[in-house]
Protein backbone atom coordinates (compact mmCIF):
# COMPACT_ATOMS: atom_id res chain seq x y z
CA UNK A 1 0.00 0.00 0.00
CA UNK A 2 2.97 2.29 0.31
CA UNK A 3 3.36 4.49 -2.71
CA UNK A 4 6.18 6.76 -3.53
CA UNK A 5 5.78 10.40 -4.38
CA UNK A 6 7.08 12.06 -7.53
CA UNK A 7 9.61 14.43 -6.03
CA UNK A 8 11.45 17.13 -7.90
CA UNK A 9 14.19 19.42 -6.66
CA UNK A 10 14.33 22.95 -7.99
CA UNK A 11 17.01 25.25 -6.57
CA UNK A 12 17.30 23.07 -3.51
CA UNK A 13 13.54 23.22 -2.86
CA UNK A 14 11.67 19.93 -3.03
CA UNK A 15 8.34 19.77 -4.79
CA UNK A 16 5.92 16.90 -4.58
CA UNK A 17 4.71 17.11 -8.18
CA UNK A 18 1.57 15.15 -7.42
CA UNK A 19 0.59 17.72 -4.80
CA UNK A 20 1.31 20.61 -7.13
CA UNK A 21 -0.68 19.02 -9.95
CA UNK A 22 -3.68 18.16 -7.77
CA UNK A 23 -3.71 21.62 -6.19
CA UNK A 24 -3.71 23.14 -9.65
CA UNK A 25 -6.51 20.84 -10.78
CA UNK A 26 -8.59 21.62 -7.68
CA UNK A 27 -8.01 25.34 -8.14
CA UNK A 28 -8.92 25.09 -11.80
CA UNK A 29 -12.16 23.22 -11.07
CA UNK A 30 -13.17 25.67 -8.37
CA UNK A 31 -12.37 28.59 -10.59
CA UNK A 32 -14.30 27.16 -13.52
CA UNK A 33 -17.35 26.36 -11.39
CA UNK A 34 -17.37 29.82 -9.86
CA UNK A 35 -16.53 31.61 -13.08
CA UNK A 36 -19.12 29.85 -15.23
CA UNK A 37 -21.88 30.14 -12.68
CA UNK A 38 -21.34 33.86 -12.22
CA UNK A 39 -21.60 34.75 -15.89
CA UNK A 40 -24.73 36.62 -16.90
CA UNK A 41 -25.60 37.71 -13.37
CA UNK A 42 -29.17 38.76 -12.83
CA UNK A 43 -31.19 40.34 -10.10
CA UNK A 44 -33.61 37.44 -10.39
CA UNK A 45 -31.15 34.56 -10.04
CA UNK A 46 -31.49 31.33 -11.98
CA UNK A 47 -29.71 28.00 -12.02
CA UNK A 48 -26.07 28.10 -10.98
CA UNK A 49 -26.30 31.65 -9.72
CA UNK A 50 -28.74 30.39 -7.11
CA UNK A 51 -26.24 27.74 -6.08
CA UNK A 52 -23.38 30.22 -5.72
CA UNK A 53 -25.59 32.59 -3.78
CA UNK A 54 -26.55 29.74 -1.52
CA UNK A 55 -22.87 29.05 -0.82
CA UNK A 56 -22.25 32.73 -0.14
CA UNK A 57 -25.17 32.90 2.25
CA UNK A 58 -24.03 29.69 3.90
CA UNK A 59 -20.55 31.08 4.58
CA UNK A 60 -22.10 34.36 5.63
CA UNK A 61 -24.14 32.39 8.17
CA UNK A 62 -20.99 30.72 9.49
CA UNK A 63 -19.27 34.08 9.91
CA UNK A 64 -22.32 35.70 11.47
CA UNK A 65 -22.61 32.92 14.03
CA UNK A 66 -19.11 33.82 15.25
CA UNK A 67 -18.81 37.58 15.00
CA UNK A 68 -20.34 40.82 13.88
CA UNK A 69 -20.80 41.11 10.14
CA UNK A 70 -19.10 44.50 10.47
CA UNK A 71 -15.91 42.72 11.53
CA UNK A 72 -16.44 39.46 9.69
CA UNK A 73 -17.39 40.80 6.28
CA UNK A 74 -13.72 41.00 5.33
CA UNK A 75 -13.36 37.22 5.72
CA UNK A 76 -16.25 36.42 3.38
CA UNK A 77 -14.12 35.91 0.28
CA UNK A 78 -11.60 33.85 2.25
CA UNK A 79 -14.36 31.68 3.66
CA UNK A 80 -16.07 30.98 0.33
CA UNK A 81 -12.79 30.19 -1.41
CA UNK A 82 -11.70 27.92 1.45
CA UNK A 83 -14.90 25.94 1.62
CA UNK A 84 -15.09 25.38 -2.14
CA UNK A 85 -11.39 24.64 -2.52
CA UNK A 86 -11.31 22.15 0.33
CA UNK A 87 -14.54 20.48 -0.71
CA UNK A 88 -13.37 20.02 -4.30
CA UNK A 89 -9.97 18.83 -3.06
CA UNK A 90 -11.63 16.27 -0.81
CA UNK A 91 -13.75 15.00 -3.67
CA UNK A 92 -10.87 14.65 -6.11
CA UNK A 93 -9.40 11.54 -4.51
CA UNK A 94 -12.69 9.67 -4.34
CA UNK A 95 -13.31 8.29 -7.84
CA UNK A 96 -9.84 6.82 -8.42
CA UNK A 97 -6.16 7.03 -7.60
CA UNK A 98 -3.50 6.92 -10.27
CA UNK A 99 -0.16 5.31 -9.56
CA UNK A 100 2.57 5.62 -12.16
CA UNK A 101 5.82 3.69 -11.69
CA UNK A 102 5.09 3.29 -7.99
CA UNK A 103 4.49 7.02 -7.57
CA UNK A 104 1.04 8.18 -6.46
CA UNK A 105 -0.06 10.92 -8.82
CA UNK A 106 -3.83 11.31 -8.50
CA UNK A 107 -5.13 11.80 -4.97
CA UNK A 108 -6.80 14.45 -2.86
CA UNK A 109 -4.37 17.30 -2.28
CA UNK A 110 -5.86 17.49 1.21
CA UNK A 111 -4.66 13.92 1.85
CA UNK A 112 -1.20 15.42 2.30
CA UNK A 113 -0.33 16.97 5.68
CA UNK A 114 1.92 19.58 4.11
CA UNK A 115 -0.99 21.06 2.20
CA UNK A 116 -3.46 21.02 5.07
CA UNK A 117 -0.91 22.34 7.54
CA UNK A 118 -0.05 25.11 5.15
CA UNK A 119 -3.70 26.12 4.88
CA UNK A 120 -4.11 25.91 8.66
CA UNK A 121 -0.98 27.95 9.31
CA UNK A 122 -2.10 30.51 6.74
CA UNK A 123 -5.44 30.89 8.51
CA UNK A 124 -3.85 31.21 11.94
CA UNK A 125 -1.27 33.71 10.73
CA UNK A 126 -4.05 35.70 9.09
CA UNK A 127 -5.95 35.68 12.38
CA UNK A 128 -2.89 37.10 14.17
CA UNK A 129 -2.49 39.71 11.45
CA UNK A 130 -6.09 40.85 11.68
CA UNK A 131 -5.96 40.68 15.46
CA UNK A 132 -3.13 43.20 15.48
CA UNK A 133 -4.63 45.27 12.70
CA UNK A 134 -8.09 45.62 14.23
CA UNK A 135 -7.37 45.70 17.96
CA UNK A 136 -3.91 47.22 17.98
CA UNK A 137 -0.75 45.66 19.36
CA UNK A 138 -1.87 46.26 22.94
CA UNK A 139 -5.28 44.71 22.51
CA UNK A 140 -3.74 41.79 20.65
CA UNK A 141 -1.17 41.15 23.37
CA UNK A 142 -3.84 41.55 26.04
CA UNK A 143 -5.67 38.64 24.48
CA UNK A 144 -3.02 36.30 25.82
CA UNK A 145 -3.70 37.01 29.48
CA UNK A 146 -7.44 36.56 29.25
CA UNK A 147 -9.39 35.60 31.17
CA UNK A 148 -6.65 35.13 33.83
CA UNK A 149 -3.00 36.05 33.92
CA UNK A 150 -1.77 32.57 34.81
CA UNK A 151 -3.43 31.17 31.66
CA UNK A 152 -0.75 32.83 29.55
CA UNK A 153 1.21 29.60 28.89
CA UNK A 154 -2.00 27.79 28.02
CA UNK A 155 -2.94 30.51 25.56
CA UNK A 156 0.45 30.20 23.90
CA UNK A 157 0.06 26.45 23.64
CA UNK A 158 -3.46 26.94 22.31
CA UNK A 159 -2.19 28.87 19.34
CA UNK A 160 0.03 25.99 18.24
CA UNK A 161 -2.55 23.38 19.15
CA UNK A 162 -5.12 25.20 17.04
CA UNK A 163 -2.86 25.20 14.04
CA UNK A 164 -1.97 21.54 14.45
CA UNK A 165 -5.50 20.30 15.01
CA UNK A 166 -6.97 22.43 12.24
CA UNK A 167 -4.56 21.03 9.68
CA UNK A 168 -4.27 17.45 10.93
CA UNK A 169 -8.01 16.95 11.36
CA UNK A 170 -8.60 17.62 7.69
CA UNK A 171 -5.57 15.59 6.63
CA UNK A 172 -6.44 12.64 8.86
CA UNK A 173 -10.02 12.36 7.68
CA UNK A 174 -9.22 12.53 4.00
CA UNK A 175 -6.08 10.42 4.17
CA UNK A 176 -7.83 7.69 6.14
CA UNK A 177 -10.65 7.70 3.60
CA UNK A 178 -8.21 7.28 0.76
CA UNK A 179 -6.27 4.51 2.50
CA UNK A 180 -9.46 2.53 2.98
CA UNK A 181 -10.49 3.16 -0.64
CA UNK A 182 -7.08 1.94 -1.78
CA UNK A 183 -7.42 -1.21 0.32
CA UNK A 184 -10.89 -1.87 -1.06
CA UNK A 185 -9.68 -1.26 -4.59
CA UNK A 186 -6.87 -3.74 -4.00
CA UNK A 187 -9.41 -6.28 -2.81
CA UNK A 188 -11.68 -5.59 -5.79
CA UNK A 189 -8.85 -6.19 -8.24
CA UNK A 190 -7.84 -9.44 -6.58
CA UNK A 191 -10.37 -11.57 -8.43
CA UNK A 192 -14.04 -12.17 -9.09
CA UNK A 193 -14.82 -13.05 -5.49
CA UNK A 194 -12.85 -10.10 -4.24
CA UNK A 195 -14.68 -7.77 -6.61
CA UNK A 196 -18.06 -9.07 -5.52
CA UNK A 197 -17.23 -8.66 -1.86
CA UNK A 198 -15.61 -5.26 -2.29
CA UNK A 199 -18.21 -3.49 -4.40
CA UNK A 200 -20.76 -2.93 -1.65
CA UNK A 201 -18.38 -1.56 1.03
CA UNK A 202 -16.65 0.43 -1.70
CA UNK A 203 -19.85 2.21 -2.63
CA UNK A 204 -20.78 2.70 0.99
CA UNK A 205 -17.37 4.12 1.86
CA UNK A 206 -17.33 6.42 -1.16
CA UNK A 207 -20.75 7.76 -0.19
CA UNK A 208 -19.54 8.22 3.35
CA UNK A 209 -16.38 9.93 2.10
CA UNK A 210 -18.45 12.45 0.18
CA UNK A 211 -20.24 13.20 3.42
CA UNK A 212 -16.91 13.38 5.32
CA UNK A 213 -15.42 15.63 2.66
CA UNK A 214 -18.34 18.07 2.88
CA UNK A 215 -18.35 18.02 6.68
CA UNK A 216 -14.59 18.57 6.87
CA UNK A 217 -14.77 21.51 4.48
CA UNK A 218 -17.52 23.00 6.64
CA UNK A 219 -15.59 22.36 9.87
CA UNK A 220 -12.42 23.88 8.48
CA UNK A 221 -14.21 27.12 7.55
CA UNK A 222 -16.18 27.10 10.79
CA UNK A 223 -13.01 26.78 12.90
CA UNK A 224 -11.28 29.38 10.74
CA UNK A 225 -14.00 31.84 11.63
CA UNK A 226 -13.93 30.81 15.30
CA UNK A 227 -10.21 31.50 15.53
CA UNK A 228 -10.63 34.74 13.61
CA UNK A 229 -13.35 35.88 15.96
CA UNK A 230 -11.15 35.06 18.97
CA UNK A 231 -8.60 37.48 17.67
CA UNK A 232 -10.87 40.06 16.08
CA UNK A 233 -14.08 40.31 18.06
CA UNK A 234 -14.28 42.28 21.29
CA UNK A 235 -16.23 39.66 23.20
CA UNK A 236 -15.45 35.98 23.26
CA UNK B 1 15.41 17.58 10.27
CA UNK B 2 13.44 17.95 13.44
CA UNK B 3 10.08 17.64 11.68
CA UNK B 4 11.01 14.68 9.57
CA UNK B 5 9.20 12.03 11.56
CA UNK B 6 6.11 14.25 11.73
CA UNK B 7 5.65 14.24 7.98
CA UNK B 8 3.14 11.45 7.69
CA UNK B 9 2.03 11.23 4.09
CA UNK B 10 5.04 12.30 2.12
CA UNK B 11 7.69 9.68 1.75
CA UNK B 12 10.63 12.01 1.41
CA UNK B 13 13.05 12.35 4.32
CA UNK B 14 12.70 16.12 4.22
CA UNK B 15 10.23 18.90 4.66
CA UNK B 16 9.00 19.74 1.18
CA UNK B 17 9.03 23.48 1.23
CA UNK B 18 8.03 23.44 -2.40
CA UNK B 19 4.60 22.05 -1.53
CA UNK B 20 4.09 24.72 1.07
CA UNK B 21 4.97 27.42 -1.42
CA UNK B 22 2.83 25.83 -4.10
CA UNK B 23 -0.17 25.53 -1.78
CA UNK B 24 0.13 29.13 -0.66
CA UNK B 25 0.66 30.53 -4.12
CA UNK B 26 -2.10 28.48 -5.71
CA UNK B 27 -4.61 29.18 -2.97
CA UNK B 28 -3.93 32.90 -2.77
CA UNK B 29 -3.95 33.20 -6.54
CA UNK B 30 -7.24 31.32 -6.68
CA UNK B 31 -8.70 33.57 -4.02
CA UNK B 32 -7.65 36.75 -5.82
CA UNK B 33 -8.88 35.51 -9.19
CA UNK B 34 -12.20 34.41 -7.76
CA UNK B 35 -12.59 37.71 -5.96
CA UNK B 36 -12.07 39.55 -9.21
CA UNK B 37 -14.07 37.31 -11.53
CA UNK B 38 -16.68 35.58 -9.40
CA UNK B 39 -17.28 36.72 -5.83
CA UNK B 40 -16.93 40.42 -6.53
CA UNK B 41 -19.60 40.58 -9.24
CA UNK B 42 -21.83 38.16 -7.37
CA UNK B 43 -21.60 40.19 -4.18
CA UNK B 44 -22.31 43.29 -6.22
CA UNK B 45 -25.46 41.75 -7.62
CA UNK B 46 -26.60 40.57 -4.20
CA UNK B 47 -25.96 44.02 -2.77
CA UNK B 48 -27.85 45.53 -5.69
CA UNK B 49 -30.78 43.22 -5.05
CA UNK B 50 -30.74 44.11 -1.38
CA UNK B 51 -30.83 47.80 -2.24
CA UNK B 52 -33.58 47.22 -4.77
CA UNK B 53 -35.72 45.35 -2.26
CA UNK B 54 -35.09 48.03 0.34
CA UNK B 55 -36.11 50.80 -2.02
CA UNK B 56 -39.12 48.82 -3.22
CA UNK B 57 -40.31 48.36 0.33
CA UNK B 58 -39.81 52.04 0.97
CA UNK B 59 -41.73 52.96 -2.17
CA UNK B 60 -44.56 50.62 -1.26
CA UNK B 61 -44.74 52.09 2.22
CA UNK B 62 -44.77 55.61 0.81
CA UNK B 63 -47.48 54.89 -1.72
CA UNK B 64 -49.52 53.17 0.94
CA UNK B 65 -49.32 56.28 3.12
CA UNK B 66 -50.15 58.48 0.16
CA UNK B 67 -53.17 56.43 -0.80
CA UNK B 68 -54.30 56.51 2.83
CA UNK B 69 -54.02 60.27 2.76
CA UNK B 70 -55.89 60.52 -0.53
CA UNK B 71 -58.59 58.25 0.79
CA UNK B 72 -59.05 60.47 3.83
CA UNK B 73 -59.19 63.50 1.60
CA UNK B 74 -61.74 61.93 -0.69
CA UNK B 75 -63.81 60.86 2.25
CA UNK B 76 -63.91 64.35 3.73
CA UNK B 77 -64.65 65.81 0.30
CA UNK B 78 -67.52 63.42 -0.15
CA UNK B 79 -68.85 64.33 3.26
CA UNK B 80 -68.66 68.04 2.40
CA UNK B 81 -70.37 67.47 -0.89
CA UNK B 82 -73.14 65.53 0.79
CA UNK B 83 -73.82 68.27 3.36
CA UNK B 84 -73.68 70.88 0.67
CA UNK B 85 -76.16 68.99 -1.46
CA UNK B 86 -78.45 68.63 1.51
CA UNK B 87 -78.20 72.33 2.14
CA UNK B 88 -78.97 73.16 -1.46
CA UNK B 89 -82.01 70.92 -1.47
CA UNK B 90 -83.21 72.45 1.77
CA UNK B 91 -82.73 75.98 0.42
CA UNK B 92 -84.57 75.15 -2.77
CA UNK B 93 -87.45 73.75 -0.79
CA UNK B 94 -87.60 76.84 1.36
CA UNK B 95 -87.39 79.10 -1.65
CA UNK B 96 -90.14 77.12 -3.32
CA UNK B 97 -92.38 77.55 -0.32
CA UNK B 98 -91.72 81.26 -0.20
CA UNK B 99 -92.41 81.82 -3.87
CA UNK B 100 -95.56 79.73 -3.72
CA UNK B 101 -96.87 81.87 -0.90
CA UNK B 102 -95.96 84.96 -2.84
CA UNK B 103 -97.66 83.79 -6.00
CA UNK B 104 -100.78 82.86 -4.11
CA UNK B 105 -100.88 86.19 -2.32
CA UNK B 106 -100.33 88.10 -5.54
CA UNK B 107 -103.03 86.14 -7.31
CA UNK B 108 -105.42 86.67 -4.48
CA UNK B 109 -104.75 90.43 -4.43
CA UNK B 110 -105.11 90.62 -8.17
CA UNK B 111 -108.39 88.81 -8.19
CA UNK B 112 -109.67 91.05 -5.38
CA UNK B 113 -108.73 94.12 -7.29
CA UNK B 114 -110.35 92.86 -10.44
CA UNK B 115 -113.51 92.10 -8.57
CA UNK B 116 -113.56 95.57 -7.08
CA UNK B 117 -112.97 97.14 -10.47
CA UNK B 118 -115.77 95.09 -11.92
CA UNK B 119 -118.11 96.12 -9.15
CA UNK B 120 -117.17 99.76 -9.68
CA UNK B 121 -117.73 99.44 -13.37
CA UNK B 122 -121.09 97.84 -12.82
CA UNK B 123 -122.06 100.61 -10.49
CA UNK B 124 -120.95 103.27 -12.95
CA UNK B 125 -122.76 101.61 -15.78
CA UNK B 126 -125.88 101.36 -13.70
CA UNK B 127 -125.70 105.03 -12.77
CA UNK B 128 -125.13 105.94 -16.34
CA UNK B 129 -127.99 103.76 -17.42
CA UNK B 130 -130.29 105.18 -14.77
CA UNK B 131 -129.52 108.78 -15.73
CA UNK B 132 -129.99 107.93 -19.38
CA UNK B 133 -133.31 106.29 -18.60
CA UNK B 134 -134.22 109.26 -16.51
CA UNK B 135 -133.47 111.61 -19.36
CA UNK B 136 -135.42 109.43 -21.75
CA UNK B 137 -138.32 109.27 -19.32
CA UNK B 138 -138.28 113.05 -18.96
CA UNK B 139 -138.34 113.54 -22.68
CA UNK B 140 -141.03 110.93 -23.13
CA UNK B 141 -143.08 112.30 -20.24
CA UNK B 142 -142.65 115.71 -21.68
CA UNK B 143 -143.84 114.52 -25.01
CA UNK B 144 -146.65 112.57 -23.40
CA UNK B 145 -147.70 115.41 -21.18
CA UNK B 146 -147.69 117.78 -24.11
CA UNK B 147 -149.79 115.42 -26.02
CA UNK B 148 -152.10 114.74 -23.06
CA UNK B 149 -152.60 118.30 -21.99
CA UNK B 150 -152.56 119.61 -25.44
CA UNK B 151 -151.82 122.77 -23.78
CA UNK B 152 -148.59 124.32 -24.17
CA UNK B 153 -147.02 125.63 -21.17
CA UNK B 154 -143.66 127.10 -21.05
CA UNK B 155 -141.13 124.50 -21.58
CA UNK B 156 -139.30 125.72 -18.50
CA UNK B 157 -142.19 125.09 -16.19
CA UNK B 158 -142.90 121.88 -17.85
CA UNK B 159 -139.44 120.48 -17.35
CA UNK B 160 -139.44 121.48 -13.73
CA UNK B 161 -142.77 119.86 -13.16
CA UNK B 162 -141.70 116.64 -14.76
CA UNK B 163 -138.43 116.52 -12.87
CA UNK B 164 -140.33 116.90 -9.67
CA UNK B 165 -142.61 114.10 -10.68
CA UNK B 166 -139.70 111.83 -11.51
CA UNK B 167 -137.93 112.65 -8.28
CA UNK B 168 -141.10 111.76 -6.50
CA UNK B 169 -141.33 108.61 -8.47
CA UNK B 170 -137.70 107.79 -7.54
CA UNK B 171 -138.48 108.33 -3.91
CA UNK B 172 -141.46 106.11 -4.13
CA UNK B 173 -139.39 103.51 -5.77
Amino acid sequence: MEHGAPMLEVFGIWFNLSNVMMLLIAALIVFLIAFISTRNLQLKPTGMQNFMEWIMDFVKGIIKSNMDWKDGGRFHVLGITLIMFIFVSNMLGLPFAIVVNGDLWWKSPTADPTVTMTLAAMVLILSHYYGIKLKGLKGYAGGYIKPMKFLFPLNIIEEFANTLTLGLRLYGNIYAGEILLTLLAGLASAGAFGFASAIVPMMAWQGFSIFIGAIQAFIFVMLTMVYMSHKVADDH
Amino acid sequence: MFFDHLVLGATGEFLNIGDILATLVIFILLMLLLKKFAWGPLMGVMQQREDLIKSEIETAENSRLESQKLLEEQRSLLKDARTQAQEIVENAKKQGDVSREEIITTARAESGRMKEAAVQEIANERDKAISAVREEVVALSLLAATKVLEKEISEEDNRQLINETIAKAGEVQ
